[in-house]
């Protein structure tokens, strides 16, 4: 199976490039989309998700920076 | 002095940390693999520019994995010292030994420019030789230096007088004009509450000598073996 960790931005960062594809996607001429933030997924091939744990210790030491980061994590069949 | 420059996969910046430290400082200098584990007798680690890992997942994240790099945590927490420049200072970050974290430059480039420099703090061992409020001209070259702290980090840093460098104008002034990345506070440099480990984005070791368009990055080196003792 799949483990996703998703890393984003914590809500009050600056993500710049976040603003700069928002901005983009208004000069293709869509208005609806007043905001974009930019994160990261991983995908994990793992054998079941007994790893939880250890994936949540991976995720804050390595794959997010939690000083401006935070993760979630979800299994896929 | 002895000093060392850490060499990780993707270091740029080493071989001219490593001559300015040698051959215009006149200090016993070697280079630390960041495989090996022995710091070599080293009373400096160097931490240089460059993009250690090819700055994957994040700048710096995967160097404070390195073998090299747990050595020098414990020799930083015995009171050793630790100069990160650039893609240094993104290691000492992400490696926990100084706080906050370095993003992504507010416009998204990278930017490579003489920039003015205000010294907020000379009572560290790596600016004692500068003046307070003195403002000197040290190039930057990055895309990776926007600085970011919580509100509660930030108010560490200023009651610590741990903020060492700011961006400014050329009279000193530090606003938002003056900022090339979008650093809260105008930060270019910090140093930890102990006062041994130093990060900075600006590269002082590519403006040490008589040739360069200044000679300001100098007195940060001369400073520091000055602090420790036993160069030419």
């Amino acid at each position: 199976m799949k483990a996703k960790v998703y890393v984003r931005l914590k809500n009050g960062v600056l993500d710049p490039q976040g603003q700069t594809i928002q901005s983009s996607i208004e000069r293709m001429g869509y208005d609806f989309a007043s905001e974009v933030r930019v994160g990261k997924v991983f995908e994990i091939e793992v054998k079941d998700d007994s790893c939880r744990k250890d994936l949540e210790k991976i995720a804050s030491t390595m794959l997010a920076n939690m000083i401006i980061e935070e993760y979630s994590i979800e299994f896929e069949a | 002095m002895k000093a060392g420059v850490v060499v990780f996969p993707g270091s740029n910046c080493d071989h001219d940390c490593y001559h300015v430290l040698k051959h215009v400082i006149g200090a016993e200098t070697v280079f630390l693999w960041h495989k090996d584990t022995d710091l070599q007798g080293v009373d400096l680690v160097v931490f240089p520019g460059g993009f250690s890992y090819g700055d994957y997942l994040r700048c710096g994240a995967i160097a404070k994995f390195s073998p090299i790099v747990s050595e020098v945590i414990k020799f930083a927490e015995n009171g050793g010292h630790v100069l990160g420049i650039c893609n240094g200072f993104q290691v000492l970050t992400e490696s926990g030994l100084l706080p906050g974290a370095l993003m992504r430059n507010r416009g998204l480039k990278f930017k490579c420019e003489y920039v003015n420099l205000r010294v907020d703090n000379s009572d560290t061992p790596y600016t004692n030789m500068y003046a307070d409020g003195e403002v000197i001209r040290i190039p930057i070259a990055h895309a990776d230096g926007n600085y970011y702290i919580d509100e509660e980090g930030m108010k560490e840093l200023e009651e610590n007088k741990q903020i060492v460098f700011r961006y400014c104008d050329e009279n000193g002034t530090a606003e938002d004009d003056s900022n090339p990345n979008g650093s809260l506070g105008n930060i270019a440099g910090i140093i930890n509450k102990k006062g041994n480990v130093l990060g900075m984005m600006p590269h002082p070791e590519r403006c040490a000598e008589g040739v360069m368009e200044t000679r300001d990055g100098y007195f940060l080196f001369e400073s520091i073996a000055k602090f420790i003792g036993g160069c030419k």
